[in-house]
């Protein structure tokens, strides 16, 4: 028997891996020290526990145990990033770039520091959720410090071409920072070959725990700077202060080197399976992808369908099969998906889609189970829906005058 | 967010779906809301015309579940009421018997406003003067 219910919400968190668990048991009660204690066995066993992490953590995307800082998460890490380079390089400018499908956590940063005097250019991406190189070069200004952009999207999964964009700010001696939380151990990630100089990313988006990440900061060509942004103990090499989370960091390294020997084939797994329960959520009349189809991490799909409200469909099997919607009920502000939105989707189908995460513990059996009961509740809501009874009687729903409210 | 058992109950097995002929004298028809919203509810009224009695009456809803369960209740309560009666009907009953919580007292007020919209739609057609009513608290 399958045990529900379900997790396909992997891009929100996902579980950890029981390997993780086990490696970090000892880092809480036997060797407990403060990586910073330095005068003591218990402290230096706690920095070896850290040193060793750091070393799995940073082989992942190819960068030297220097460049990585540890931090809360990946919205610390990109808060520390924006701001941390935005104070570190007033004197060479003031101007960032970014794109309006980016993370909350990048986008509400930049907002933030609009208010202390950055100018900020958000660049819009087109119906596959991605940006136009040509535009992005366009907007660098001689008062441009840093392009933002993410590896790869929450929602949709679309994948930006981080190596192409790398040529342009290298040409024009602008930082590359990239929010790679989605992305990082999922798919290769190189911080040399794709030319990054900033990378925020965490652990558990890869099955380690949370409240840990980090932040990679390149040191050579160019060596990047970033102005701390907790003062304090003058740990990760003074750029972020505060006790070392031992336990969390020695998950993060395990998770990480997992990772590196399973991506490849964990990513065809799941691409398989991925692509299985797209093609067959796509044989319900009236239903799309949301962003590249190509450009795309291999386990995640966005679906629209029309005609039905996200969390109404939810409801006919979120007890047993734990999704998310882009619909604006799910969340407290009424409003449809920003990101769906950015894509040129109108807010009745960003209301009517579902985000599908799959991960490392998702069986075929799940997915197929998935296909049966969000295909039965579509057709059952569309059977309840005045829409779909409009538009299957050739009413053109955009001749009708809505009381928006 | 945790479902209330009666919203549970008519997402389920809701009550009077369905469409009536709308071309029918008798026939009261509601559609409010809109797509870019999030929900759209069609509620109709049929009518007794000699004892303004509604027999019948239908919904279809675009939304979340709470929508679904509003316009399923609505229906519910509408018939065997006489289109005077109907007009009674408050949104925060509906808030009450369904327990709703205050991010889904739109889906009540959306209730309600297709109720009205139904009962003028009956007036209208019948010659009658279409009722006012307040602007809904939704707007």
């Amino acid at each position: 028997m399958m045990k529900l219910p379900i997790y396909l919400d992997n891009n929100a968190t996902t579980p950890c891996d029981p390997r993780v668990v086990e490696t970090m048991l000892p880092y809480f009660t036997e060797t407990f020290g403060n990586a910073a204690s330095r005068n003591h066995p218990f402290g230096w066993a706690a920095e070896e526990a850290v040193d060793y992490a750091r070393e799995q953590v940073a082989r992942l995307i190819g960068a030297d145990t220097k460049e990585i800082i540890f931090t809360s998460g990946a919205t610390e890490a990109d808060n520390l990033a924006l701001k941390g380079v935005f104070e570190m390089y007033a004197a060479k400018g003031n101007h960032i770039i970014t794109c309006e499908t980016e993370h909350k956590a990048v986008l509400d940063t930049c907002k933030h520091l609009e208010k202390t005097g950055a100018s900020v250019t958000c660049l819009k991406v087109n119906h596959e959720g991605l940006i136009d190189l040509k535009e992005l070069e366009a907007a660098i200004t001689p008062q441009t410090i840093m392009v933002a952009i993410m590896y790869a999207n929450n929602e949709t999964g679309v994948i930006h071409p981080i190596r192409e964009i790398s040529h342009i700010t290298r040409k024009h001696g602008v930082l590359l920072m990239t929010d790679a939380t989605q992305a990082v151990g999922k798919i290769p990630v190189d911080v040399h070959k794709d030319g990054i100089d900033l990378l925020a990313f965490s652990a558990h988006k890869m099955y380690g725990p949370k409240g840990i990440g980090a932040l990679y900061v390149r040191r050579k060509s160019p060596r990047v700077k970033v102005t701390a942004q907790m003062d304090g103990g003058g740990h990760e090499r003074g750029m972020r202060s505060g006790t070392l989370n031992v336990p969390g960091i020695v998950g993060f390294g395990k998770a990480c080197e997992l990772a590196l020997q399973e991506m490849e084939a964990e990513a065809k797994r799941l691409s398989a399976l991925r692509d299985k329960l797209e093609k067959a959520l796509l044989q319900l009349e009236e239903s799309y992808v949301n962003g590249s189809p190509v450009h795309r991490l291999p386990h995640v799909t966005n679906v629209s369908f029309k005609y039905v409200e996200g969390e109404g469909l939810m409801m006919g099997f979120n007890k047993n099969i734990a999704l998310s919607s882009g619909s604006a009920c799910t969340s407290a502000s009424l409003e449809p998906s920003y990101v769906l939105k950015a894509l040129g989707l109108g807010d009745d189908l960003a209301h009517s889609s579902l985000r599908f995460g799959l991960g490392r513990f998702t069986t075929e059996e799940q997915i197929d189970y998935t296909i049966t009961a969000v295909t039965e509740t579509v057709n059952k809501l569309r059977e309840m829906s005045p829409l779909w009874e409009m538009y299957k009687d050739g009413v053109d729903l955009n001749s009708i005058e809505w009381a928006h409210h | 967010m945790a479902y209330s058992e009666k919203v549970l109950d008519h997402y389920n097995n809701p009550k009077n779906v369905g469409t009536l002929d709308k071309s029918k004298s008798t026939v009261g028809t509601g559609l409010v809301g809109a797509p870019e919203c999030g929900d759209v509810m069609r509620l109709q009224i049929e009518v007794d015309p000699a004892t303004q009695v509604i027999k019948d009456a239908k919904f279809k809803t675009f939304g979340c579940g709470s929508a679904i369960a509003s316009s399923s209740l609505a229906t519910e309560w509408l018939k065997g009421k006489t289109v005077e009666e109907a007009v009674k009907i408050d949104n925060m009953d509906i808030v009450e018997e369904l327990s709703l919580p205050p991010v889904k007292i739109h889906c009540s007020v959306l209730a309600e406003d297709a109720i009205k919209a139904a009962i003028n739609d009956y007036r209208k057609k019948n010659g009658l003067e279409e009722l006012k009513f307040e602007e809904s608290a939704v707007n």
